[in-house]
């Protein structure tokens, strides 16, 4: 294909997408002089690049829609939907043709009469409206006079940005001079400023001035950009793949020998090939606004054939994202918009009648967060309906009635992910027939996303989806197990657990033949990952009584614990597919290559729950009902986590960890006082603080020991949305004790005593000490 | 003057099977694998091929011959296929010979089960047999997943 005919589909697809977001902005502030001017100015560009490269039908459905449009920006005519509508018509025909001249170089058979006729009515019609009926020959004769004066700059009046304009306004060309080299212009494809020299109607510095002026005014025009292929960015984040994998035996190898000038140079080629992966990796990263910019179009054409009324609001339309997780989120998040305007938003007269704005809110919101990126679609409509969703998952036995009234709200929302669930009243051809949520959820998650929705009832829907930034390169834990190694991604991680090896006979139970973990008093389910991958097959006994290790990760929402030989380190690994031969196996996700130049398995951690059944529904109830029982038979003796502080002349204080939000340091220069309570600023509101040793001191007299480095430890306590801080010595440790509690309340602030580590420990109670110092604070919270 | 192809043979069991030399990449010695738990049996590791990740399968499982000596290292013979490399582990690797296409024959009767199916035909060399094998068929493990899914569900 010809360059040029190349350049022109690139730069007219572009602008088309482009177009599709102007026009529905402008149909919510139609006097934009400058919003019309643009538009104008794009179908200008490609009905003019159409007609020198000889798309005659194109030509004719681009000038149609600019005829109309030249109407709209001189005044004559107002836009209204039925004009926006016919102008997104012309869009959507301009693009197909487009389409057909990359697949045959040339413009179609489609004449599309039908349109441009209909274009022309949008003209009349309009016309004969306001002026009553002024004649259709009057009303073609101005609008050719509109299109002619629309080719000159003359009736575009100078335009600044363009190097035509700056001479103009400096006086340095006359308007009818740029006109003429305009009209040559149009003929070739030659600079402005070339002609006007060739012309000898302005001389070469004044255009070259007027040129840095124009880049200096429009930044975008003057940054150094180039258009790279594709591919060549993916064969550079190959190389660089490799070059990492390179760097990670180099550095192996560096640490084992003694020359120091090698590891030396090994280090700096460590920090450069990090620094390459960094920008290689940023080459790739495209705003998420180029998916969320045919979303406008999208929810005004749905909500117009739905008769709602919907806003959509953007925010954080420059949040980067790998190109091939923009690829994969493309359809998921089209399918919720979708969702949203059909499902969640309500008709305008149901919403005027529960006293809504009748305009429907829909809102996309992108942003990084520990990094991942997410993504939040949010609509203010109807919210999720609890019962019926409940009620229809029982109809369908997914759960069962005893199941349902045990799950949570959240839980009972995530069942609108599964397969074939839907509860739309009515089936319409744009969702509720049950494809697309579950969709949306493997979509999400095959890239390593999450998705979780969570809803109010009468106050909308947010669905939030969480991604990683890119799938080539990612950190990830090396464990091994029967004599492997494998990596587990990072993102599914949790944290680790080391049973030592006397307590790993307590540390795990079983439940109906399956092994938990108790870990801080809830239940882990276990996985041991030798036993799931049937790696002692071969015979090779089961090794000497050791720690246990645990890695804690998630999957799906869920929790559970894999039991592994050995933990060995953090590494940036690049994920490598693996041949079709293996592709059945749900366990991997990939394979990558260690700094010894082998190979590792990826662990999918999802395939493997899965596979392990270990978040089953009926795992789930069993562990559930378990837990209530240990529950109940812990209730006598309860054990739980305390965090023990030192305060004053009482000496050791146990709180229950349950009643900790946080634990802050603040330099003694942050006390403030607010009348004779001392507080500090915490968070953006004022929190009181409380000394304990104040509280507790018998004589009155206080303790010095905090201020002595200058730095106060504090525990902070919430309740009803109220913090205070509390202020100990010092902070000793957290403890996991079986509280039995003696003498109890014998002075006020105190619940009683218990044996933690061996030493007589009084329980603080927390909520009785706040409201001996502060009295009014439940309350003044509540009214708040 | 009949067409005239060149194979690449190699041993396994005693026999002699050969493919097309355009099929084969390269052929190189035993390399460390990394099992794949989970895995179908034929399907001995994976092997990193300079930063390329490729999956092993022994012949002779896949071919249903009785299984390699202990202690004799197979040798890779990486063969190019529609999903990328694929290397299959032969007993030895042989020379290259320019067969004759007229002197292609249907397989002998003693060839059994999948063998039988993969072998495309059996060429006569002077005083041996070169069997033909049809690598695309022999590195789509479909037909095992099927018998395997069989059995576990």
């Amino acid at each position: 294909m010809d360059e040029i005919v190349k350049d022109f589909l690139i730069e007219s697809g572009e602008n088309l997408d482009r177009l599709d977001q102007e026009l529905v902005k402008l149909e919510s502030e139609p006097s934009s002089k400058e919003l019309l001017a643009g538009i104008f100015r794009t179908i200008h560009t490609i009905k003019g690049s159409c007609g020198f490269l000889g798309f005659k039908r194109l030509e004719k459905v681009a000038h149609a829609g600019e005829s109309l449009l030249s109407r709209l920006r001189d005044g004559e005519l107002t836009l209204n939907a039925e004009i926006t509508s016919g102008l997104l018509a012309m869009v959507d025909a301009v693009r197909s043709m487009l389409g057909k001249i990359r697949e045959t170089e040339q413009d179609g058979e489609d004449e599309y009469g039908e349109l441009i006729a209909r274009l022309g009515e949008l003209q009349g019609k309009e016309e004969s409206a306001k002026a009553g009926g002024a004649e259709q020959s009057a009303a073609a004769a101005r609008k050719e006079g509109a299109t002619s004066t629309g080719k000159t700059a003359g009736g575009d009046g100078p335009d600044p940005t363009k190097i035509g304009g700056v001479l103009i306004e400096r006086g340095h060309v006359r308007p009818e001079d740029l006109a003429s080299a305009l009209e040559a212009q149009e003929l070739g494809r030659r600079k402005i400023g070339e002609i006007l020299v060739a012309q000898g109607a302005a001389r070469p510095e004044d255009v070259l001035a007027a040129q840095q002026a124009v880049q200096s005014r429009n930044p975008e025009a003057a940054a150094e950009t180039i258009r790279v292929g594709v591919n060549l960015l993916d064969r550079l984040m190959n190389l660089v793949g490799e070059l990492v994998l390179a760097r990670n035996q180099l550095l192996q190898f560096s640490n084992s020998t003694q020359d120091a000038g090698f590891q030396a140079v090994s280090q700096r080629m460590n920090l450069i090939a990090t620094e390459l992966q960094e920008e290689v990796m940023k080459t790739r990263m495209q705003p998420i606004g180029n998916v969320w910019n045919k979303f406008p179009r999208t929810v005004r054409d749905l909500a117009l054939g739905c008769g709602k009324d919907v806003r959509l609001e953007m925010e954080g339309q420059d949040t980067e994202l790998d190109r091939t997780i923009i690829e994969a989120i493309k359809d998921p998040l089209t399918h919720l918009v979708r969702n949203c305007v059909d499902h969640g938003i309500e008709a305008p007269e149901t919403r005027k009648q529960v006293g809504k704005p009748v305009t429907g809110v829909l809102k996309l919101r992108a942003f990084h967060e520990g990094g991942q990126v997410n993504i939040e679609i949010t609509d203010d409509g109807a919210g999720l309906n609890v019962a019926r969703i409940r009620e229809k998952a029982i109809e369908r036995g997914v759960i069962s009635a005893q199941q349902a009234g045990r799950m949570s709200d959240r839980d009972i929302f995530n069942l609108i992910f599964l397969p074939g669930f839907s509860t739309a009243e009515k089936v319409t051809n744009v969702s509720g027939r049950g494809v697309g949520m579950d969709v949306v959820k493997t979509n999400v998650e095959k890239i390593g996303g999450t998705v979780d929705v969570q809803s109010t009832a009468g106050r909308g829907t947010t669905v939030k989806i969480k991604i990683p930034l890119t799938l080539a390169i990612i950190p990830a834990l090396m464990v091994t197990s029967g004599g492997e190694r494998f990596a587990i991604p990072q993102v599914s991680l949790l944290e680790l657990v080391r049973l030592e090896a006397g307590d790993s006979g307590k540390g795990i139970e079983m439940v109906q033949g399956a092994p938990v973990h108790r870990l801080r008093g809830r239940l882990l389910p276990l996985v041991h990952l030798d036993r799931e991958l049937q790696l002692h097959i071969g015979g090779n006994k089961k090794k000497a009584e050791g720690p246990t290790n645990i890695v804690v990760v998630q999957a799906d929402g869920r929790e559970f614990g894999l039991v592994v030989d050995e933990i060995t380190d953090t590494e940036e690994i690049v994920v490598k597919p693996m041949g079709k031969q293996l592709k059945g196996i749900s366990a991997y996700s990939g394979a990558t290559i260690m700094g010894d130049g082998r190979v590792a398995l990826i662990l999918d951690i999802l395939g493997l729950a899965q596979r392990a059944q270990v978040i089953s529904e009926a795992r789930e109830a069993a562990l559930a009902e378990k837990d209530e029982a240990g529950k109940k038979e812990e209730a006598g003796t309860r054990r739980q986590a305390l965090l023990l502080v030192q305060c004053g002349e009482q000496g050791r204080m146990a709180i229950p960890l349950a009643l900790v939000s946080r634990l802050e340091e603040f330099p003694a220069t942050a006390i403030e006082m607010a009348g004779a309570q001392e507080v500090t600023q915490y968070r953006g509101n004022i929190m009181p603080l409380i000394r304990l040793s104040r509280v507790f001191a018998s004589s009155g007299k206080e303790s010095t020991v905090a201020s002595q480095d200058g730095r106060l430890q504090v525990v902070v306590y919430s309740e009803a949305g109220r913090s205070v801080g509390l202020v100990v010595d010092r902070i000793v440790d957290i403890v996991d004790e079986t509280l039995t509690v003696q003498n109890p309340a014998e002075r006020k602030g105190v619940l009683g005593s218990s044996v933690i580590q061996r030493r007589v420990t009084d329980l603080l109670d927390v909520p009785g000490v706040v409201r001996e110092v502060i009295p009014g604070f439940a309350e003044s919270a509540a009214r708040l | 003057m009949g067409a005239s192809q060149q194979f690449c043979t190699f041993f396994l069991d005693g026999h002699v099977f050969g493919t097309p030399v355009p099929k084969v990449q390269e052929v190189i010695l035993h390399q460390e694998m990394t099992r794949v738990p989970l895995a179908p049996d034929v399907v001995s590791g994976l092997i990193n091929l300079r930063g390329q990740i490729v999956s092993a399968i022994d012949l002779r499982r896949r071919l249903g011959l009785p299984e390699r000596p202990e202690g004799q290292l197979p040798m890779n013979v990486v063969v190019r296929t529609s999903d990328g490399a694929v290397s299959l582990l032969v007993d030895e690797i042989g020379d290259v010979i320019e067969v004759e296409e007229e002197t292609l024959e249907s397989p002998p009767e003693t060839l059994q089960g999948f063998a039988r199916e993969v072998v495309r035909g059996v060429y006569k060399l002077s005083g041996r047999l070169l069997l033909a094998l049809d690598i695309d068929r022999v590195v789509d493990l479909r037909d095992l997943e099927k018998s395997k899914a069989g059995r576990e569900f």
